[in-house]
């Protein structure tokens, strides 16, 4: 699998980590009432979907940066990725 | 229709036109006591165990494409029951030992083969653990044995003994381990569960469950609504699919696992050995084709088939472990979707859904537990309680932090 970098263009998988459904990203808030469920269902349940799945990269062999990488599941075809930086900022406005 | 050494002595005297279909193919009814879904290694050993062992009737099996079309045709047919917690150990064990009668209890040849396995370590820490792990093993009565050096030179002379960063140093032995035919081990339990009236129903697939009041009325499917209070769930590689229907999220991602096979070659490898340190396995099978295995791929994925790194990877561990297989040609490799579990032991357990269970979270290691997988599915889908050995692998383990995490790394599905 080539992933198109949005910095450094296509590179091959194989220099990358893989962590996991990009709303990893998303930590639940700690001082919530219901933390301790949040918490839970946020380290131990995936969506898991057949088929488009965004989640995170890490370019551990380049240039360290952490993508978010839309992809299909059922195909491995990789539809598009972005800085996981960019995501979360677009996201906090 | 029974098999005997005089039936086939029989059948090759006047031409084989005796054999019959294995099991029927029914047309499914209005609504069964017991719905299995997945006519897998699983399902099938749920739907036998749940006529032979616990005498139940009206069962069926419904499957969405052929029976065994899925990781029990898949896989490397390796058995043991070689684990080290005490929540998996005993369940591992319970399954070797029906292994062990498995032939003669479905009057089928699955060809299990106990021709032992071999876990390799290559520093003093590594053994020091095997030993351990050898001691866990004896709790549960699965025996054990630490070999030397010595003793590996002598039983697999071939190995790199002397590579430079994986010097071979000793193994934990298994004698009871071994392999069994992976597609006959499906055939057996899905003609033993048909002779005992369980309906097996092919081409038919869950597209949905009828849920009312937090209790299960029955299934939707391709063929129709089909009624059933109690549907158990059996579809390794695709559960968090099947149990998104019912509105649930599992602990579980669906990664994809390559196997290997080269072509046939003479009788080489007398076990099975693993190479743990470099993510290799190996095993030859009857045919003489070198069966061989390494790592998951390591991103979600549902395609069945894998990528060329992982290859390289795996065939790389092979030649350090063995080079004299360097000119030994692949001759097909492919890949199965795997439920990683978040802890890299499986489910079998209720859900908050009056009359639906959940047998799931096998990671790689589903073929081994076939036949207690199914004795114990059966046991919670009749009892409504946990079969002795399987008390460990609730759902909701996770939340109280009673995980089974036999390789210590967390919560990371790719890494189990």
């Amino acid at each position: 699998m080539l992933i198109p970098h949005p910095l450094l263009g296509l590179r091959d998988a194989q220099e990358f980590t893989y962590y996991g459904d990009a709303a990893l990203m998303d930590r639940p808030d700690p001082s919530a009432e219901t933390a301790e469920a949040d918490f839970c269902d946020y380290v131990f349940l995936r969506d898991n979907p057949a088929g488009v799945h965004r989640e995170l990269w890490f370019h551990e062999q380049g240039d360290r940066s952490w993508l978010v990488v839309t992809r299909n599941t059922v195909t491995h075809e990789i539809l598009s990725a972005e800085l996981a930086t960019d995501v979360k900022s677009r996201g906090a406005k | 229709m029974k098999f005997s050494g005089f039936k086939v002595f029989k059948e090759a005297v006047t031409g084989h036109k005796g054999w019959k279909p294995l099991w029927r193919n029914p047309e499914p009814k209005k609504s069964y006591d017991i719905i299995i879904v997945g006519g897998g290694g699983h399902g099938l050993a749920t739907a036998y165990h749940l006529a032979a062992t616990y005498g139940l009737k009206n069962i069926a099996v419904l499957e969405k494409s052929w029976l065994g079309s899925g990781n029990i045709g898949r896989n490397t047919t390796i058995i043991r029951s070689n684990y080290l917690l005490p929540g998996n150990q005993p369940f591992y064990e319970f399954s070797m030992k029906l292994w062990e009668s498995q032939e003669q209890d479905l009057n089928f040849n699955s060809m299990v083969s106990q021709r032992s396995i071999i876990n390799l370590c290559h520093t003093d820490a590594q053994r020091d653990a095997y030993r351990r792990r050898g001691n866990a093993m004896h709790l549960s009565g699965a025996g054990g044995t630490l070999l030397s050096q010595a003793d590996l030179r002598e039983m697999v002379p071939f190995l790199n003994f002397d590579n430079a960063r994986f010097p071979i140093k000793g193994a934990l032995m298994q004698k009871r381990a071994g392999t069994a035919r992976h597609d006959g081990v499906a055939w057996g339990y899905a003609r033993a569960a048909d002779m005992r009236g369980v309906d097996l129903i092919q081409n038919c697939e869950v597209t949905g469950f009828r849920i009312e009041d937090g209790k299960m009325l029955g299934v939707e499917t391709s063929c129709g609504y089909i009624g059933s209070e109690k549907v158990g769930v059996a579809v390794a590689g695709s559960s968090s699919r099947v149990m998104s229907m019912a509105g649930m999220r599992l602990p579980i991602e669906s990664h994809v696992l390559q196997a290997f096979v080269s072509e046939g070659l003479k009788p080489t490898i007398p076990g099975v050995i693993t190479f743990g340190a470099g993510h290799f396995y190996v095993s030859q099978s009857d045919k003489g084709g070198l069966v061989f295995g390494g790592d998951i791929d390591g991103y979600n994925s549902y395609a069945q088939r894998g990528n060329l790194p992982v290859v390289e990877d795996v065939v790389e561990g092979g030649m350090a472990l063995m080079p004299m297989i360097g000119r030994a040609r692949l001759l097909r490799s492919w890949g199965g979707i795997m439920d990683m579990s978040m802890d890299g032991s499986p489910i079998i357990d209720r859900t908050h859904i009056d009359g639906l269970y959940l047998n799931a979270g096998w990671c790689y290691g589903g073929f081994k537990a076939t036949p207690a997988s199914g004795y114990c599915f059966a046991h919670l889908l009749a009892t409504d309680t946990p079969h002795e050995t399987a008390t460990a692998y609730r759902l909701d383990r996770f939340a109280r932090g009673y995980v089974i995490d036999e390789k210590g790394v967390g919560a990371q599905p790719n890494l189990h």
